[in-house]
């Protein structure tokens, strides 16, 4: 561990430090524009200069590696001339115009041109102009602002890895430039937050608002089951923007485009005021009318005869609150595996993220079945990408070919490999077993089919038979896609005795056994199916089952409430209301504790504090916020027979996963221009 | 003066032919093999105790350089990648050694190649040289075929290839990192050091740059011993070198010297003298454009190696010699060369990509005397600004011209101020 | 680039495939890379001497190489002609040697005779010019290039010549117009004069 005296302050840093990080270590404060801790160094900007003793010129703190006995000086005169001069050669060609930027306000520039530069330019010069490139529907461009630090093709090449965006031409003809391409990525909106200056900035959030204006607050995503953290921008009634907040072990400082951009959607098909079916058509009702008509189904109906579904993007308050509503009527027909996931509850670690999202970091090796991470969850398909860069791991995947932005070994297409892997006889085998740290990634696409259970017990023959289960490690992963699923899960919103599943519901439906439905935010499901029962939506869009539905309860997104959130690797986080839900919507577990009330089966908290204590009982580990324990190995899966039907991946256009994203413009236009597949079916036409 | 006998490149002009027969008959390839049995140690002892420096410009110690090369492989292959990349403005140097005695640069590649237990040369040649590289194809070729190189080089049970790769116009790859870069396929674009190529070259593996004219002399150091070599030029200044000589003289030309000649005298004796006489000189950039420029008062009695030059806050570097005489607009001359780094920065980083350009636009303005007086000093701050505090050694490079123009002809340009301001008035 | 001049497809020659499949084997295996230069410069070779968006993509593809890594070393070379130049491609050397030396007059011949600037090509398609940076021929400035060759030593009245020759469809002698042996002093040899100019090889 080298040890090194900065400003006469003596620090000793990890070895493989940089002079850059021994001087935060010793509170110094360097600017810098180029370097990026999660990027490779580029050392261009040289912002970060600083006089080390015995070196004839100042150094680049931040590409110098840190050495026993070096002697950095931060403040002298001679590293405040050359900030000083860096800074304006930094603005000699940057137009200043702050006042129409929309980085104004949070630009690195701007700060560290107020703390480090000298207020006035010699240059007497004409500016350069730099003409605007086409990056796509998601990063606007003004590219005279560029200070070419490169982090955006830094992060292109390294994190997100597409090779899009370079730097053509040369000296001070260099530009940053896709060629007219858009990003296409998943992850392409960071480098709007990576942009040092207003170069990249958000083109949805063009000229919307200025940054010191907007209420923020931090919250999580629900797009995907990753839980990634956000911060959520908002003027009033509106979303203006959503942003990443630093989570090392869940989403670094990452989030991918649809949680990000998706926002949009969140204006768009909103549901602001119950609806009821008269005469054949769905027209706005009052609370009290819609609360009256469920409420009439119910006590006509047998508590045998009716059932509910929570959805993807239900929060852990709602389901609990609908599950002791039909505990109450008395209805054991419930599932929050809306898309038939063989998941089981019996064991929680058959159902969780084991590993851990930071833990992929010590795998070193890795089975893929089922799952396309980049489409399912491109905040994980980023670390395996991390991983993957570091070297030294094997990654096979049984399922379709896709690009998943490393290298990996095509093992099969579906069962059949998964068999021979668990038998020992398929090569892959052998590198599982010589791993110290191997993992398995078990997708919804292996999962949600009929012999789901059959591949979740082949899965979990795999694990033990390759060691993928020890002390200290767990390398059995199941990748959700569903923001809802696991708390859905680790509550019990499943049949209770004797009651259907999702295939039972929905078969019972089609024919007749079952007389209603209570759909709590599930749109992906086939409507058709589900015949001449009485269909209950409750939900934040105008998607797919409110068109179907016989009454139609407004709730709130998932930025319109105070809920709580357990992500693919169980872990518990909650989110925060940016604003308030439009029109009569309201929070989710509101209204069902108001239609508990007119039922006659009034649940027993009246407070959203209640209800969570009432939670806590249910499942404890819920108190554990931000924390995915260790969860003990049991067993499951089924003993069946896997059929030969290869695997698919669930997703199929990653853009377009629920309503708010189906709503939101800015995702159909990416899904047109990304994955091509018709922008009609989003659901903006409506 | 040097005695013909105490050149090396003796076919420097091309009057012989530059083939194997011609290259053997000037004992190119001559004992090659013995000198490669006496064993790498003893090669890099040899060029340490010649007192050869880089001739590249740098002048850094050529057998202190092979000696970092590690003695052990780590499994990783090692290289030599020879500088041929010459574009240094004034020096055209590497280009005759390379079309008029290409098999002397063979040679070297081969004997220091193997001291530096290396497995190939590669040898990167300016895009602009397509005849040369024609001809040192045509030698390598030769020497492929005669066993000089490649398996079993010259029965030495030593493999050596060596590959001949072609730039396509950028001055920057003459940086050695960039040069790698540029090697590999990419923007020849410097690389931060550390590490240094030594230790992570190219491909990753350990490597060593060496201009041209560096490894073209090793074989004959090693054949006449050296002492002979360090016995020619001045203290830690010692051997031959290439000078080129350019700009208003009576007979430009290219001559090998003893190192620390007479400035003055290397011009009389070899270039016909200064356009004029010597009395017309007005300044001199002794080294290549990147050295700062000198007044006649010093050319006078500045003796040519890297110790001199530098006594006087100049450079041997390329020992190009650009020479103007009266009539020459030293403003213009150094806006000129402005004008070249601007051309070159390869724009990665910033003092570099926005200086080169100011500077060149102020010296534009300043060539008419379109400026301010107290802009000479923002000029002067300018470059310092940009010496020192990149990556590469460019931006030095580029601000140096300029630091020498206003030390030592400020009145000129503060004259050329005041014109313009009474005109204007 | 303009969409008239872009050709749609872009493919080596067998002789240029043979000649690219050598280029690249001087390279480690994996390092195919390293060649994109070289197979650049046969592109242009074989394309008029520039280099169309297809053959970019082209060799991209061959070395396993993203587009825009291509694009970016395209752009950094000079000698990379990214739109089509002249049948005659004159580069003008503008830097200080050649520049002490009277390269302004030859940048008036080219003006005056083809009536052409930095950047620009005749009607005819014959001439195009560029202004470049130093050649490295300074001591036989000023000097052009000429497509591969350099005309060294010029003055007005040689470059005219040199420019009617090439008009003519003649090619003129590369090297000093002037007759001179290469980079020795005009005024005659004061080294090597010995003319064996070898020492005794033992």
């Amino acid at each position: 561990m080298p040890t090194l005296t900065v400003d006469g302050i003596e620090v000793t840093v990890e070895p493989g430090s940089t002079v850059l990080q021994a001087c935060e270590e010793a509170g110094k404060d360097i600017p810098r524009f180029c370097y990026h801790e999660r990027l490779s160094i580029a050392g261009n900007c040289r912002m970060c200069l600083v006089e080390m003793e015995r070196s004839p010129k100042p150094i680049a703190s931040c590409a110098m590696p840190a050495g026993d006995n070096m002697v950095i000086h931060t403040n002298t005169p001679l590293v405040k001339k050359a900030r000083e001069g860096v800074m304006e050669f930094l603005l000699i060609n940057h137009p200043l115009d702050c006042p129409i930027c929309d980085q104004g306000g949070e630009c690195d520039l701007q700060d560290q041109a107020m703390a480090f530069g000298v207020g006035s330019s010699r240059y007497e010069e004409n500016k350069r102009a730099v003409t605007e490139k086409n990056m796509g529907p998601l990063i606007k461009t003004i590219m005279t602002r560029c200070i070419h630090c490169t982090r955006c093709i830094r992060f292109a090449e390294e994190v997100a890895g597409v090779d899009a965006i370079g730097a053509v031409n040369r000296g001070e003809h260099m530009e940053i430039t896709t060629l007219e391409q858009a990003v296409n990525s998943e992850l392409s909106g960071n480098v709007i937050d990576l942009c040092p200056v207003g170069a990249l900035t958000s083109k949805p959030y063009a000229f919307t608002a200025r940054s010191w204006e907007l209420t923020k607050t931090e919250s999580v995503d629900a797009m995907d089951a990753v839980g990634s953290n956000v911060r959520v921008d908002a003027r009033g009634p509106e979303v203006m923007r959503i942003l990443p907040r630093l989570h090392e072990d869940v989403n670094e400082e990452w989030i991918s485009d649809k949680t990000r951009f998706a926002y949009d959607g969140l204006r768009r098909q909103r549901l602001d005021t119950p609806y009821l079916r008269r005469d054949g058509k769905l027209q706005p009702a009052t609370w009290q009318e819609a609360f009256a008509a469920i409420a009439e189904k119910v006590k006509a109906s047998d508590p045998q005869r009716i059932a509910a579904l929570a959805g993807d993007m239900a929060c852990a308050e709602s389901m609990l609150a609908l599950k002791d509503l039909f505990g109450r009527i008395g209805s054991p027909h419930m599932d929050c595996r809306q898309d038939g996931a063989a998941l089981d509850p019996s064991c929680r670690a058959s159902y969780l993220f084991n590993t851990t999202i930071a833990g992929i970091e010590d795998a070193d090796a890795l089975l893929l079945i089922g799952a396309n991470p980049r489409w399912e969850a491109a905040i994980i398909n980023a670390r395996i990408r991390k991983r993957w860069l570091a070297g030294g791991i094997d990654i096979g995947l049984i399922g379709p070919q896709v690009d998943l932005t490393y290298r990996y070994e095509h093992l099969g297409a579906g069962p059949q490999t998964l068999s021979e892997i668990a038998s020992g006889s398929h090569p892959f085998t052998a590198k599982l077993r010589a791993a110290e740290r191997p993992m398995l990634i078990l997708g919804m696409g292996a999962l949600a089919r009929p012999d789901g259970a059959a591949v979740l017990g082949a899965a979990r023959s795999v694990a033990e038979a390759t060691g993928m289960v020890g002390d200290g490690w767990n390398g059995f992963n199941v990748l959700h896609t569903a923001a809802a699923r696991v708390a859905g899960m680790d509550l019990g919103f499943l049949p209770g005795e004797g009651g259907r599943d999702i295939a039972g519901i929905i078969g019972g439906a089609s024919s007749g056994d079952i007389d209603m439905v209570y759909l709590l935010g599930v749109d992906e499901i086939d409507m058709d199916l589900l015949g001449d029962a009485f269909v209950v939506y409750q939900g934040s869009h105008g998607d797919a089952a409110a068109h179907r539905a016989d009454v139609v309860l407004p709730g709130a997104a998932y930025t319109e409430k105070n809920a709580t959130w357990v992500n693919t690797e169980g872990r518990v986080q909650l989110g925060r209301r940016s604003i308030f839900p439009p029109g009569d919507a309201r929070e989710d577990w509101t209204i069902i504790r108001a239609l508990s009330d007119v039922l006659d089966c009034t649940l027993p908290y009246d407070s959203l504090g209640a209800l969570r204590k009432h939670m806590l009982e249910v499942a404890p580990h819920f108190a554990r916020i931000d924390e995915p324990a260790a969860v003990e190995w049991g067993q499951f899966g089924g003993a069946g027979v896997m059929d030969q039907v290869p695997f698919n991946y669930l997703i199929e256009d990653f853009y377009l996963t629920n309503p708010i994203a189906r709503a939101s413009q800015v995702m159909a236009e990416c899904s047109a221009l990304f994955v091509g597949s018709g922008a009609e079916a989003t659901g903006t036409h409506g | 003066m040097l005695r013909d006998q105490d050149r090396i490149f003796t076919n420097l002009y091309g009057i012989h032919p530059w083939n194997l027969e011609g290259a053997r008959k000037r004992g190119v390839w001559n004992g090659t093999r013995d000198l490669i049995a006496k064993g790498p140690d003893w090669i890099v002892d040899q060029v340490k105790e010649s007192g050869l420096r880089g001739r590249g410009g740098a002048g850094f110690p050529t057998g202190l350089k092979w000696s970092f090369m590690p003695k052990e492989s780590d499994g990783r292959p090692s290289y030599l990648v020879v500088n041929a990349d010459e574009s240094e403005p004034g020096t055209c140097k590497d280009r005759d050694i390379m079309r008029h005695d290409p098999h002397r640069l063979l040679e070297g590649c081969l004997v220091a190649g193997f001291a530096m237990r290396t497995q190939a040369t590669y040898i990167y040649i300016r895009g602009e040289f397509v005849n040369e590289a024609r001809v040192l194809e045509a030698a390598i070729k030769e020497a492929y075929a005669a066993g000089l190189i490649g398996r079993d080089a010259c029965g030495t049970g030593y493999d050596h290839d060596i590959y001949l790769h072609r730039g396509a116009g950028a001055y920057i790859c003459g940086e050695e990192t960039a040069l790698l870069e540029s090697l590999e396929g990419k923007k020849g674009q410097p690389r931060l050091k550390p590490p240094f190529p030594a230790a992570v070259g190219l491909y990753g593996c350990p490597s060593t740059v060496n201009n041209v004219e560096t490894i073209a002399v090793a074989p004959e150091i090693l054949r006449r011993g050296a002492p002979w070599f360090a016995g020619l030029g001045r203290e830690n200044n010692a051997g031959t070198k290439v000078f080129c000589i350019s700009g208003h003289v009576n007979a430009p030309c290219n001559v090998e010297e003893e190192m620390g000649i007479p400035l003055k005298e290397l011009i009389e004796k070899h270039a016909g003298g200064v356009r004029g006489g010597w009395d017309n000189l007005l300044a001199i950039i002794p080294g290549g454009s990147s050295v700062p420029v000198l007044p006649k008062t010093i050319c006078d009695t500045v003796l040519m190696d890297f110790d001199s030059l530098r006594e006087v806050r100049s450079g041997l570097g390329t020992a190009a010699v650009i020479v103007m005489d009266k009539s020459t607009d030293i403003v213009e001359a150094i806006c000129n060369l402005s004008h070249f780094y601007m051309h070159e920065s390869c724009g990665q980083c910033t003092p570099c990509r926005e200086g080169t350009g100011w500077m060149w636009r102020v010296l534009t303005r300043m060539v008419q005397g379109r400026a301010d007086i107290e802009e000479i000093d923002t000029l002067l701050d300018v470059a310092n600004q940009v010496e020192g505090h990149t990556i590469c050694a460019l931006g030095d490079a580029a601000a140096w011209p300029v630091q020498g123009l206003i030390r030592h002809f400020r009145p000129e340009i503060e004259q050329r101020i005041l014109d313009y301001k009474q005109r204007a008035a | 680039m303009t969409e008239t001049t872009q050709a749609a497809a872009f493919a080596f020659t067998p002789e240029n495939m043979e000649r690219a499949k050598q280029l690249i084997a001087r390279y480690p295996e994996g390092r195919q890379a390293s060649a994109v230069l070289p197979l650049l410069d046969v592109a242009q070779r074989q394309n008029d001497n520039w280099v169309p968006d297809a053959a970019i993509r082209y060799i991209a593809d061959m070395l396993d190489m993203p587009y825009i890594r291509v694009m970016e070393v395209a752009t950094f070379y000079t000698m990379i002609n990214l739109e089509p130049v002249g049948q005659f491609h004159l580069q003008l050397c503008r830097t200080t040697p050649c520049w002490l030396r009277g390269c302004g007059d030859l940048r008036q011949v080219i003006k005056d005779k083809l009536g052409i600037g930095h950047g620009e090509t005749t009607a005819d398609g014959k001439f195009s010019m560029l202004e470049v940076e130093c050649l490295g021929a300074c001591v036989n400035a000023p000097v052009v290039q000429i497509n591969d060759d350099f005309y060294e030593d010029l003055d007005s009245a040689s470059f005219e010549k040199v420019l009617d020759a090439l008009a003519a469809g003649e090619r003129p002698a590369h090297g000093s117009v002037t007759g001179r042996q290469t980079s020795a002093p005009a005024t005659g040899l004061t080294t090597l004069t010995d003319g064996a100019g070898a020492p005794d090889v033992a």
